[in-house]
């Protein structure tokens, strides 16, 4: 659900260290971080490697590793999270295709979700 | 007393995800559909539930909109997140723990009821229900398909209720469990993902003919289905048609109801029903049962259908909520235009 949501429109920002766009959780709900179990970001074919991966929200900034014992601060419905990839250089202004894929660690299911989605979204010269 | 209609926030949820409705915008609807009462999923409506505390202002502010639009706060639905640790369930004791954080925070709230999601342990209900009792509240456990009435887990927290003695311990039956036709809006999604038609059109005789899960699974290997199509199969896993009066059996513990829908279609004389489930003969069985509680409106056809236009779930709230006026015998001025 929410799955073409996931990425908000016009986010793509580009820095010298990497480039981050703001994500949102495919979820009717929240979920605490430590259940965040994985962020996959695929920039224009290229998988950012796990490690590079970072997670700001309301001022502070995790890794993935560090998510998982995060009992204290949540990913909000709706929350529009800054995801970031750290990759020296950045981007090249233009068009990039974007995809962005979240496991959730979800009690109830008898399922590990997976939800990603993809845009094409548009870096400022 | 007559039974009474609410509405779940999670109805609106495609809206309020993306800010499109506040949550004044959510509770003024309601009540202009003459569906006074509120259900929250507390953690949806108020950021940083359970993991942080809440502004008292924002519980402020939710007691501010419901005396304004004259409604009554219904329930709070709760997720207890037992796999909150990596690895590991969540400990007795913390589960328990967790809970009575729930129930401060539904009575805070000033609820009613909570609604406790189908895979909690009874045990750990039961270990909270004398805290439940204290603050006036009575914690429910959402009877959601592919659960029904008549499984050993239903029966298994049925029997430790009992056992129990509290009060403060019932049920909250979630009416997808009634499902007596395969949703169009269902198939419709399956055919966009690419399910031949003829599959298509296998699985819902199928499921008419009320054929076991399993075996249309099999069949639909066999005609050549893969992917969507074994996926658009496995619903029939996860869905039944039980039977309505199955909840009378336990109507002195049934204190909330889902009114759980995917989509309300008008015929041609301009009269609204679900199409896969049946409200009449679910309002007639609440009825005989003695039911007066809320039936809270529970729109999820949403994720159905947002992968080809937006949905409106106002529009189909507002549809439900004229069924649901009419099936209950209100006369019509009781219902006012949508917002």
């Amino acid at each position: 659900m929410m799955d073409n949501k996931m990425i908000v429109e016009g986010s793509l920002e580009s820095t010298d260290k990497g480039f981050a766009f703001y994500g949102r959780l495919p979820y009717y709900r929240g979920l605490g971080l430590s259940m965040i179990e994985d962020i996959q970001i695929t920039v224009d074919g290229e998988l950012i490697p796990r490690a590079d991966v970072r997670f700001h929200v309301r001022g502070k900034t995790y890794t993935l590793d560090e998510m998982e014992t995060v009992y204290d601060d949540r990913w909000n419905f709706g929350e529009k999270a800054k995801i970031i990839a750290m990759k020296p250089g950045g981007l090249p202004a233009g068009e990039h295709k974007v995809e962005f894929a979240v496991r959730m660690r979800v009690s109830y299911l008898p399922f590990v979700p997976t939800t990603k989605d993809t845009k094409v979204l548009a870096l400022a010269a | 007393m007559p039974i009474k209609r609410g509405v779940s926030l999670y109805s609106f949820q495609n809206e309020t995800f993306q800010g499109k409705m506040t949550l004044e915008d959510c509770i003024r609807t309601c009540a202009e559909m003459g569906a006074n009462g509120i259900e929250v999923i507390g953690e949806q409506s108020f950021w940083g539930w359970p993991e942080q505390e809440v502004d008292p202002a924002e519980i402020e502010n939710w007691h501010h909109l419901i005396a304004k639009y004259e409604c009554v706060p219904v329930s709070h639905d709760f997720m207890l997140d037992y796999k909150r640790y990596k690895g590991r369930e969540m400990p007795f004791e913390e589960q328990v723990a967790s809970v009575r954080k729930d129930i401060d925070f539904g009575a805070r709230l000033g609820v009613k009821y909570l609604r406790a999601l189908v895979s909690i342990a009874p045990e750990v209900l039961v270990a909270a229900a004398p805290y439940a009792l204290e603050k006036g509240l009575k914690i429910l456990i959402e009877v959601h398909a592919p659960l029904h009435f008549d499984h050993p887990w239903i029966i298994r927290h049925a029997e430790a209720f009992e056992k129990s003695g509290s009060d403060a311990l019932g049920f909250l039956p979630d009416m997808g469990m009634f499902l007596h036709a395969f949703p169009p809006i269902w198939k419709e999604k399956f055919l966009r993902l690419g399910v031949p038609q003829n599959i298509a059109d296998y699985v819902v005789k199928a499921y008419e003919d009320r054929v076991l899960s399993e075996y249309v699974i099999l069949n639909v290997q066999q005609m050549g289905g893969v992917g969507p199509a074994i996926a658009m199969a496995e619903t029939l896993r996860h869905n039944a048609a039980f039977e309505p009066k199955r909840m009378l059996d336990y109507m002195p513990r049934i204190h909330n109801i889902h009114g759980k829908f995917y989509e309300i279609t008008a015929d041609a004389s301009g009269t609204y029903a679900e199409p896969s489930i049946p409200y009449d003969e679910i309002i007639s069985v609440l009825k005989q049962g003695g039911y007066d509680g809320y039936i809270c409106s529970e729109y999820e056809g949403n994720r159905w259908i947002e992968d080809a236009m937006e949905p409106d779930s106002v529009e189909q709230v507002r549809r439900q909520q004229v069924m649901l006026a009419t099936l209950l015998g209100e006369p019509a001025p009781q219902m006012r235009a949508a917002a």
